[in-house]
């Protein structure tokens, strides 16, 4: 679904992968890897080379909006620029099924920005992502102001996106998370990629639609 | 028209109140007369300069001299500009896009002053272009400056909703706009300040200058009207262009934010 050859950037050494439709990729590494790099990267927010296809389509092929609108990061410090919640949505109402999903109050998009916690906004931001059905999510530490209860719901929301063909690359810490959601691990060391299969998750890959396009041996990690 | 010519004997007089103020600084310990002295040298020997400068402009009514004094009059507004920069652009950005938006905005408006409401013969006569070119650059320079003072500040400051934006898949043109607003009004503060307070604040110093050289009041205000115009004119057009040229520096044509085409803070 989504193949990264030879990504590179200032403070990343070459990362290439496929990732396939329903797949989760769980990116791991020190501080300072280059973890958040990878991702922006593959969103295009820093300029960096290399060529990802999403779908066979290549970035270069379309408008950097509408690459990532489909590939769309989620950084780990969201971003807001209106006063109140609702303005940052494009229809507030579609947005309301995964904010009752997601255990907030559905009034809180009356809520101005400055009110929210940390954990309100986590949540938000990926609700304004998913408004918007990107194909691929790429979600830089998404929980790590969660408490355990929201940290599920989001889980269970991100495996949704996942068993509807979407493909995720996520970042996180917590290796109990890593172990839950990961159906393959890229560890960056010092700027170098290396993937494995995730054999703690039992079922998780049996339950994917993986296409040919992963059953061939994954290319290239240097 | 008449005027009271001043003798050198007059400026002497006049310069004894420094003189006063040194004086002052020496017996309360100030500090100051050394400082004082110098600059009050520098004003003299800078503006006997400027006149001997002016004068043969004047005489030769030459448009190769008259451009090139405009030229190095821009050369230096640009510098100022530049100088007052916290977060320059990185290379010869710095300079130039201070520099290109007043060359561009004081050359439009002093054409169209110059063929239409003013119109002297020949068009170009330095006698008119200098002076309205200097009053035009000192206010557009401050506006430019304030412009893009205000744009790379905030494009840093908002660094993290600008990309929230862009990662939400809007333009660059769409995630900067509330910067580029910011920065327009700011840069259009001080000219209308000036217009809403000029004539009951403060009388202007050319109005005032034409006044005490026996140009009648009305006649004089007129003058003043047209001149705030023809600066407001320079400033919005030249902060336009150096704050959306800026912006689009700043970006890129995969719609980044490109932060790091800026240097660290000079201050």
């Amino acid at each position: 679904m989504l193949s990264v050859y030879s990504l590179s950037h200032p403070g990343l050494q070459l990362v290439s992968f496929r990732l396939a439709a329903g797949e989760s990729l769980v990116v791991r590494g020190a501080s300072g890897s280059g973890k958040t790099l990878l991702l922006r990267a593959i969103a295009d927010l820093d300029p960096n080379q290399g060529s990802i296809f999403l779908e066979f389509q290549a970035r270069e092929s379309m408008p950097a909006p509408q690459w990532r609108r489909l590939v769309c990061y989620l950084p780990a410090e969201s971003g807001w620029w209106a006063e109140r919640v609702r303005d940052h949505f494009v229809d507030w109402s579609l947005a309301l099924p995964l904010v009752v999903e997601l255990n907030l109050p559905e009034a809180c998009g009356e809520w101005p920005i400055q009110r929210l916690s940390t954990g309100e906004r986590q949540r938000l931001a990926l609700i304004r992502a998913m408004v918007q059905k990107p194909k691929i999510l790429l979600l830089d530490e998404p929980t790590s102001g969660l408490d355990a209860e929201s940290t599920s719901r989001v889980e269970a929301l991100v495996e949704r996106h996942r068993k509807a063909g979407g493909g995720v690359v996520w970042v996180t810490h917590d290796a109990a998370q890593l172990k839950r959601v990961a159906s393959r691990i890229l560890v960056l060391d010092g700027g170098k990629a290396t993937i494995s299969d995730n054999h703690n998750v039992s079922g998780n890959r049996s339950n994917d639609n993986r296409g040919a396009e992963v059953e061939s041996p994954c290319p290239t990690f240097i | 028209m008449s005027y009271i010519h001043l003798n050198n004997s007059d400026l002497l007089l006049g310069a004894l109140l420094v003189l006063l103020n040194g004086g002052l600084s020496l017996a309360l310990d100030l500090r100051l007369e050394r400082r004082l002295f110098i600059s009050a040298m520098r004003m003299v020997v800078q503006l006997t300069l400027v006149g001997l400068v002016l004068t043969t402009l004047f005489a030769l009514v030459s448009p190769f001299w008259t451009a090139i004094t405009a030229l190095i009059m821009i050369l230096f507004a640009g510098y100022e500009i530049r100088a007052r920069q916290d977060r320059r652009f990185i290379g010869f950005w710095a300079y130039s896009l201070g520099t290109g938006a007043m060359l561009i905005a004081s050359m439009l408006v002093m054409l169209f002053a110059l063929t239409t409401q003013l119109a002297p013969t020949p068009w170009y006569d330095p006698r008119y272009a200098i002076p309205l070119l200097g009053m035009v650059l000192g206010n557009a320079m401050t506006g430019i400056s304030l412009g893009l003072q205000t744009l790379t500040t905030n494009a840093v400051r908002e660094r993290v909703s600008i990309e929230a934006r862009l990662t939400l898949g809007a333009t660059r043109v769409e995630a900067l706009l509330p910067v580029v607003r910011l920065a327009l009004r700011s840069a259009f503060m001080p000219i209308i300040n000036t217009m809403a307070a000029t004539g009951v604040v403060a009388l202007p110093g050319m109005m005032t200058g034409q006044i005490l050289s026996g140009v009648e009041p009305v006649e004089a205000v007129k003058y003043q009207i047209l001149v705030l115009f023809l600066i407001s004119g320079g400033t919005g057009l030249g902060a336009m262009i150096a704050v959306l040229a800026g912006a689009s520096r700043l970006t890129d044509h995969r719609h980044r934010l490109r932060l790091e085409r800026l240097q660290a803070p000079q201050r």
